[in-house]
């Protein structure tokens, strides 16, 4: 659909008239921001948006939205959203969901609609816990993490989400952190201009069961020195006072401190189109010793499955002629009794 | 000595290895025959493996014919003939040959080694084991080569043309005219020359060989039946479902929407529906059963007519959306084509055991509306009807049918669709006459209960539905206690108030008397069979077949009070029995089985006269 430049919406004509039911302090009242705010600017009529959800504290979501929304169940909103697009290609569609809603009970339905590369936004907010059942851990929980289920540390070990849904064929990937009004803001308007499936994961803060599981990379103190913001064509650099790069060593990547050994120059640029490089920042997620990357790590265009369903009805009609009903019930052998 | 005897209605049965050609065979028969003015039933029996050993008990495939010069609602019971192509095929289906009946088989493959794979000790065609039946032993593959020695093709490929060779002496025994199979041969090989010209020869050569015969065997003469004037067509109960939907839809003028997950006897809707793309039928073939409701239903939320079609073990995984789709009371229908259970049970054979999913397969008090086809063309009766209630009532709505009348083939009178499948009101809204002010998503009609239609895209409709409990008047989520048993409330006389927007159930026979039967579903035309030859026989019974299960015609209750004895006939250990004694406290009595066969006349005639004699 084009941008419809004349609508002058505010971040209120989104806002619903429900009360907000979050623990105070919790990191999705500044995703809710963000995303209304950002919903001022992709042109759409309000009309034309939906938001879809699973189950959990995140899945909430649309009941706050002034949208038309669908509070769905546990993991399958992947599953409504496809054939919402499906049946109406002409709308937004955004699906809201957890990281045990999407990656626990709904993990099937996230990797098929990003392998359909359907075209819809998927906001996938990572607290790597489950916040609304009171504290189990999740797919996403670190190792030995102490929760309800786990009183001894958790075995499992995590997904990455950027990781799982590059492996799904993923045409979009993007990862950004509820401390970042603006920077979340961005991620959306790309996200929704992207066509094809967006994938974007969110570092939330659960405060009751999971608070600070995200901090050193989040919290506005410490982030310089433990994240770099990805930005298409710049070097890969961060740090506050010491500057760090990323360098590729034979195929690994390596964090360098620069100044005589290394310069900016070294540093791995990036570039979101190439899928080797997407390759190589999923991957690095679970390493430790590396920054976490946020901003758009991977946006290609491919083949998008809502697309070629609507391709393939207009080439069967334009073959097959008018449909007719009486046609199909004379097709084949009839014979007449008088 | 021959003779030639005019008889009432014959059953035919080819049987043999998958590879063999058998439902080909079968369907040239019943198309002949069709065309001839007989009415017919058949059906298919495949082995539930693909590629089953060859010459194995497993890898039997069957299509049996009942075709008569009266109406006929069932395959039969028992063959009048059998055309066994193996060992394998004879041991399978001897059991249901009538004494007397006649019985052609392959010689060419009773050899020593398939003799003993299908499970005989010695070779039955020289043990005397098949007195008492008419045996036309034919070595039909080497007559099929011999008869086609001048034709230029190898000579596996003229071994297996030996199914039509077989057809042909069926159809001289049957004075079957061989014009209409020889026509079509002409439209499947017209881009091969020499394999057209091989079949047809085959065919005619088989007709001209059992001419030989005709001086030691008996042929059949069958007439044409008394039916209705009017333009007919085969079709099975998948093929007839689909189009119901295709119909629905446009009497609705909506798109159509299938979102489903391939299983057996289930899949052919989905095939069927896929083909039609110029009807505005949209098809996605889930990754599972879950998502292929889920997918249905968010076509639904955005306007379309939502279907999803499964088998029980996938109706299970639908059951959360199922209460999903009841908690937003939106349209969706749910195809169930009930196989044996439980669990992955009997993939490829019939069965009615899923009716109490249907009633109660999910949590909390979750009502929705429960419909049942009776034979295969009324499939497409009873999906237009699934689709109308759907769409007129905002509810998920559960069609049931079963693996036997999905794959049965019958006759059907092609329908004035105009007529009669053409005005479906749905409640969807235009929104420039909608006060959006003073507006909820969850307003509803006072007397029907029924809630209006928004969907994504009307401006100033805007508003939000979970599955969380809604309040009666705004729909906003409510934990209120009075307002829950408000809406429970609501949900059930919602359903409740679909029976004023249903037929009255007819009644079959006297309205009062000593039995009345209560079918539902694919039985019907085995009870109906059972219960005519009562009636001949001066009983005093009646049948009321259901196809509205839930809610059921008002009249139902009636009709029961004037009998006095009621049976229930089911392919399942007692599911409509139950129901009926629970909601009528009539003291019905089950007649029950679960064999993965459809049931035979004969066994419903002996139930029905025992429960007469108890009367
Ligand atoms: C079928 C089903 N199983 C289990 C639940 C219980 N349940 C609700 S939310 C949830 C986990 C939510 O975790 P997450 O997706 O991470 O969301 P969060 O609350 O953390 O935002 C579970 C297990 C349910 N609602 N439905
Ligand atoms: S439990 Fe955690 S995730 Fe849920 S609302 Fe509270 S803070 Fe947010
Ligand atoms: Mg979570």
């Amino acid at each position: 659909m084009s941008k419809n430049t004349e609508l002058t919406y505010t971040k209120k004509d989104f806002s619903s008239d429900q009360e907000v039911k979050w623990c105070p302090g919790c990191g999705d009242y500044a995703i809710l921001s963000a995303i209304q705010t950002a919903l001022t600017q992709i042109g759409r009529k309000r009309e034309e948006i939906v938001f879809v959800s699973g189950i959990g504290c995140s899945s909430r979501f649309p009941y706050y939205m002034n949208t038309y929304g669908y509070h769905t169940i546990h993991g399958r909103a992947p599953a409504v959203a496809s054939g919402l697009k499906t049946a109406n290609p002409s709308l937004s569609v955004w699906v809201i969901t957890g990281d045990g809603d999407s990656l626990s009970i709904g993990g099937n339905h996230l990797i098929h609609a990003i392998r359909r590369n359907i075209d819809m936004n998927i906001v996938l907010f990572n607290n790597e816990i489950y916040g609304l059942t009171k504290g189990q851990y999740s797919p996403t929980t670190q190792q030995g993490q102490i929760t309800k289920s786990t009183p001894y540390g958790s075995l499992d070990r995590p997904f990455s989400p950027a990781k799982l849904a590059f492996g799904a064929s993923a045409t979009f990937i993007a990862r950004t952190l509820d401390t970042d009004s603006k920077h979340m803001q961005e991620v959306m308007l790309e996200a929704e201009s992207h066509r094809g499936t967006s994938f974007i994961e969110i570092y939330q803060n659960c405060v009751i069961f999971n608070d600070g599981c995200h901090s050193s990379y989040v919290d506005k103190q410490s982030r310089e020195d433990h994240s770099i913001v990805l930005t298409h064509g710049k070097p890969m650099i961060f740090g506050s006072e010491i500057k760090k790069g990323i360098i590729l060593d034979h195929l690994t990547p390596k964090v360098v401190e620069l100044g005589e050994t290394y310069t900016e120059g070294d540093c791995l640029i990036h570039d979101k189109t190439n899928e080797m490089l997407a390759s190589l920042l999923v991957a690095m997620d679970a390493n430790k010793a590396m920054p976490k990357l946020y901003g758009v790590l991977y946006a290609v265009n491919d083949v998008i499955y809502n697309e070629q369903v609507a391709a393939q009805v207009a080439e069967v009609k334009a073959k097959k002629g008018p449909a007719d009903f009486h046609k199909l019930l004379n097709s084949g052998d009839t014979w007449h009794i008088e | 000595m021959s003779t030639l005897t005019e008889v009432e209605s014959v059953v035919v049965r080819f049987s043999g290895d998958s590879g063999d050609g058998m439902q080909l065979t079968g369907n040239q028969f019943s198309n002949t025959s069709a065309m001839m003015g007989n009415d017919i039933a058949t059906f298919p029996d495949y082995p539930a493996e693909i590629r089953a050993p060859q010459g194995t008990i497993a890898g039997v495939s069957g299509f049996q014919i009942h075709f008569g010069s009266r109406e006929i609602f069932t395959p039969g019971d028992a063959t009048d003939m059998l055309v066994a192509f193996n060992p394998a095929a004879l041991k399978v289906n001897l059991k249901d040959l009538k004494k007397g009946g006649t019985l052609l088989v392959n010689s060419d493959a009773f050899t020593d080694s398939k003799i003993a794979k299908a499970g005989f000790e010695v070779n039955p065609l020289e043990s005397g084991e098949l007195e008492g039946y008419q045996v036309i032993k034919v070595p039909m593959d080497s007559q099929t080569i011999e008869a086609l020695k001048e034709i230029d093709l190898d000579t596996k490929s003229k071994k297996r043309c030996k199914n039509f060779y077989a057809l042909g002496m069926t159809y001289f025994l049957y004075h079957r005219d061989m014009k209409t199979t020889l026509q079509w041969m002409e439209h499947k090989f017209s881009d091969h020359p020499q394999l057209l010209l091989a079949n047809q020869s085959a065919m005619k050569a088989g007709a001209h060989f059992a001419e030989t015969l005709e001086e030691v065997v008996s042929t059949y003469k069958v007439s044409s039946a008394k039916i209705d004037p009017g333009t007919y067509r085969q079709i099975n109960g998948n093929t007839s479902t689909a189009w119901g939907f295709i119909r629905a839809a446009q009497a609705a003028k909506l798109p159509l929407f299938l979102g489903s997950y391939p299983i057996t006897p289930a899949s052919d809707i989905l095939h069927e529906l896929s083909k039609y793309k110029e009807f505005d039928v949209k098809t996605f073939q889930a990754e599972d059963e879950i998502a292929g409701i889920c997918a249905a239903m968010g076509a639904g939320l955005a306007g379309s007519l939502a279907i999803t079609t499964s088998s029980g073990p996938g109706i299970g995984l639908k059951g959360e959306a199922i209460g999903l789709a009841i908690s937003y009371e939106m349209p969706l229908v749910i195809v169930n084509v009930q196989r044996g259970g439980p669990s992955t049970g009997l993939p490829t054979k019939t069965e009615q055991s899923d009716l109490f999913q249907a009633f109660y397969g999910r949590n909390g008090d979750a009502p929705l509306v429960i419909v049942a086809a009776s034979r295969p063309n009324d499939c497409f009766h009873m999906a237009y009807e699934a689709s109308r209630l759907a769409l007129e009532h905002m509810t998920p709505v559960i069609m049931l049918t079963d693996g036997y009348i999905a794959n049965g083939t019958e006759p059907w009178k092609i329908p004035d669709v105009d007529a009669h499948y053409a005005d479906i009101k749905h409640k969807m809204l235009d929104p420039t006459t909608v006060d959006t002010e003073n507006w909820s998503w969850i307003s509803r009609d006072p007397k029907t209960h029924v809630r209006d239609w928004a969907i994504p895209g009307m401006p100033g409709l805007e508003h939000r539905i979970g599955g969380l409990e809604k309040d009666f008047t705004t729909g906003n989520v409510s934990y209120d206690p009075a307002n829950h048993q408000k809406m429970s409330n609501i949900r059930q006389a919602k359903i409740e108030a679909v029976s004023e927007n249903i037929p009255l159930q007819e009644l079959e026979g006297e309205s009062s008397g000593d039995l009345l039967i209560i079918s539902w579903g694919g039985t019907y035309g085995a009870v109906e069979m059972a219960m005519r030859a009562l009636q001949k026989e001066g009983k005093k019974v009646s049948l009321i077949h259901l196809r509205y299960i839930n809610p059921m015609p008002k009249n139902v209750g009636e009709v029961i009070k004037n009998f006095k004895k009621v049976i229930v006939p089911e392919l399942n250990m007692g599911q409509m029995v139950h129901l009926i004694n629970a909601k009528f406290g009539c003291n019905a009595i089950g007649f029950n089985k679960v064999e993965g066969l459809p049931f035979k006349i004969a066994e419903l005639h002996a139930a029905f006269t025992q429960a007469l004699n108890e009367v």
